[in-house]
């Protein structure tokens, strides 16, 4: 075949065929979403889009607590060290100089709580906790860390109102990040 | 703690076919790591023949038809301090590895609640949210679209962060070991934004794991969409489970931690979703009590593995001084390294032209003349970024902070041959 020739095909075939590169066209494989595929999944951001249906109080979290996260946790949610489950309570003031980082003094959101403890927490039974369980518990725990009044009741709309006491205590390194 | 030895080495008589199962014929990590690489390892002592010329070898497909290195070769992944068997990370031996990839069975490990067992089949990757389109792609589908393969480094934001309070960090593959260097295989998320069709108002994607900890990081979405690969491939075959099988992101030059492994979702939004690992785990505390989120990019960083801590250099006379050097921002442009305590900064040579996102393996002929010597290298990335010392760090940083260590990091030769780290 004359090389002309060749190349003519070639780009009949290109053209016809739709020789797909990426940086073209959309290629069309996968399956279109159904709502049995987000079955069960969630992120919860801080302004609390996605929160589930559901309640708990800090007596209803306390027992959840006792029965699902004492052992590990500690009853004073004080960690134990020797199984790497962290304090989850104390150690406000302590960041600028022997930091102790946990729920109370640290984390900026009460969602991230809501989400973590929903999505893996118990450690020996991950992402079994009822959604009334996780409020609660998360309740509970922003109780004993004297972050929420004893009356308070965990929902999807009072639970982004929590104010946590390290809100402010991130700067994001994203945009212009330092040099060191 | 001390890191410790992985597992029962004793069960194994897979490997090679050839030998019946012996008792642990590893050495500690310590002393693998002190023999250093100029000194023969093995003091097994397998029924080898007097002359291997005089018998017919082993026969062929013995190994099950998945060969295995010869069991001479003993280097090996050494556990974290950790206080359980989840929650879990092993070291590189750096000190060992050959050239600049890490072989597959020796890259570093994090897991944050051990290692799920996935069937390819059943495993799939949804994008939702800000998109057009949503959808699901099954492992079949994403190995239909175009593949990209690219060597990059990983590192873990921990690695060498006890550096920060001195800690001592006992050879090379506990100071530096949770750094690996693989060629990943997979498709660019570019290409699936394409299928699903990315909102105008897509600024962040939650990436989500399907281990128990059910891993979610949130990810710029230009870095998605600059060079993000949702990989099924590692150094020429499927990505081990340790590594994510059968899908991970990877995120070049991102730390260890956003390359999510065992990949299930992608959520598309306007905003970062500020899950656990971001705000309370992998964020950087600094002196004044406030901590930087979202700190990426793994700096400039370069190490020499020889000769390293616990090392003894046998006499006087030639070596050839060797480590590796990488950038989250781009190539290695140059590596200097120092014998003199930082007087006199050499070129060294690097083997390969750097690759962006990449370790480079680095050397300098050296002659050593017996009198104590103060070993360091620098690495310098196409971006001009210089690799600091522990005082600029800490300058910037306080001691509490962590992640991102990537000081020069000295290595101190005795008159006898030792080598040690001594914190600066």
């Amino acid at each position: 075949m004359k090389p002309h020739r060749f190349f003519t095909i070639l780009l009949l075939l290109l053209a016809t065929s739709g020789a797909a590169r990426a940086g073209e066209a959309v290629i069309g494989l996968g399956e279109k979403l159904t709502p049995a595929d987000l079955d069960g999944v969630f992120a919860i951001p801080p302004d609390g889009a996605g929160l589930p249906a559901g309640h708990g109080s800090i007596a209803q979290g306390e027992a959840v607590y006792a029965s699902q996260c004492a052992a590990c946790h500690g009853d004073k949610l004080q960690g134990t060290k020797a199984i790497g489950a962290p304090a989850l309570v104390g150690g406000r003031g302590t960041l600028s100089s022997k930091p102790l980082k946990t729920v109370e003094s640290y984390w900026p959101y009460a969602t991230t709580l809501f989400d973590y403890v929903k999505r893996a927490m118990p450690m020996n039974a991950p992402g079994s906790l009822t959604n009334d369980q996780v409020y609660a518990v998360t309740a509970y725990i922003l109780a004993r860390a004297n972050i929420v009044p004893d009356q308070i009741v965990l929902s999807a709309k009072t639970l982004p109102k929590v104010q946590m006491p390290n809100r402010n205590g991130f700067i994001s390194n994203w945009r212009y990040p330092h040099q060191y | 703690m001390a890191e410790r030895e992985i597992g029962n080495k004793a069960a194994c008589d897979c490997k090679m076919g050839m030998f019946p199962p012996r008792r642990r014929f590893l050495f500690g990590a310590g002393t693998a790591a002190a023999l250093g690489g100029a000194l023969p390892r093995a003091r097994a002592t397998p029924s080898l023949p007097a002359d291997p010329t005089r018998v017919q070898g082993r026969a062929t497909g013995a190994d099950g038809g998945y060969g295995a290195r010869s069991p001479f070769e003993t280097a090996h992944r050494i556990l974290g301090p950790v206080p359980n068997s989840q929650t879990t990370w092993t070291f590189t031996p750096l000190a060992d590895q050959i050239g600049n990839l890490t072989a597959s069975g020796l890259h570093y490990e994090r897991h944050h609640a051990g290692i799920p067992s996935i069937d390819p089949q059943r495993h799939s990757l949804v994008v939702h949210g800000l998109v057009d389109a949503p959808k699901r792609f099954s492992m079949a589908d994403l190995k239909r679209f175009p593949p990209v393969s690219k060597r990059h480094f990983i590192e873990c934001s921990g690695n060498t962060g006890g550096a920060y309070q001195n800690l001592p960090l006992k050879t090379v593959q506990v100071s530096h070991g949770l750094l690996s260097t693989s060629e990943w295989t997979g498709v660019p998320f570019s290409v699936l934004a394409r299928e699903v069709g990315i909102s105008k108002d897509a600024a962040w994607v939650l990436a989500e794991g399907a281990d128990a900890a059910v891993m979610s990081r949130s990810i710029p979405m230009e870095k998605m969409m600059r060079d993000a690969i949702l990989a099924y491939g590692q150094n020429g075959e499927a990505i081990r489970p340790e590594q994510g099988y059968p899908l991970r992101l990877l995120l070049p030059g991102f730390e260890g931690n956003t390359h999510i492994k065992w990949l299930r979702r992608l959520q598309v939004s306007d905003q970062p979703f500020m899950t656990r690992e971001e705000t309370s785990k992998y964020t950087d505390l600094m002196a004044d009590g406030i901590a930087r989120q979202f700190v990426f990019t793994m700096e400039a960083k370069s190490v020499i593995t020889f000769p390293s801590a616990e090392m003894r250099l046998p006499g006087l006379g030639f070596y050839e001084i060797s480590g590796l050097a990488w950038s989250g921002r781009g190539r290695v442009k140059a590596v200097q390294v120092s014998v003199d305590g930082g007087t006199k900064w050499h070129e060294a040579a690097l083997n390969e032209a750097p690759a962006p996102m990449c370790t480079v393996r680095f050397n300098l002929p050296w002659r050593w003349d017996g009198k104590p010597a103060l070993l360091q290298s620098r690495c310098i990335d196409e971006t001009g970024y210089i690799q600091p010392t522990h005082a600029e760090l800490v300058r910037a940083r306080g001691v509490n902070f962590y992640y991102h260590y990537n000081a020069i990091y000295p290595w101190t030769i005795a008159a006898d041959g030792s080598v040690t780290h001594e914190a600066a």
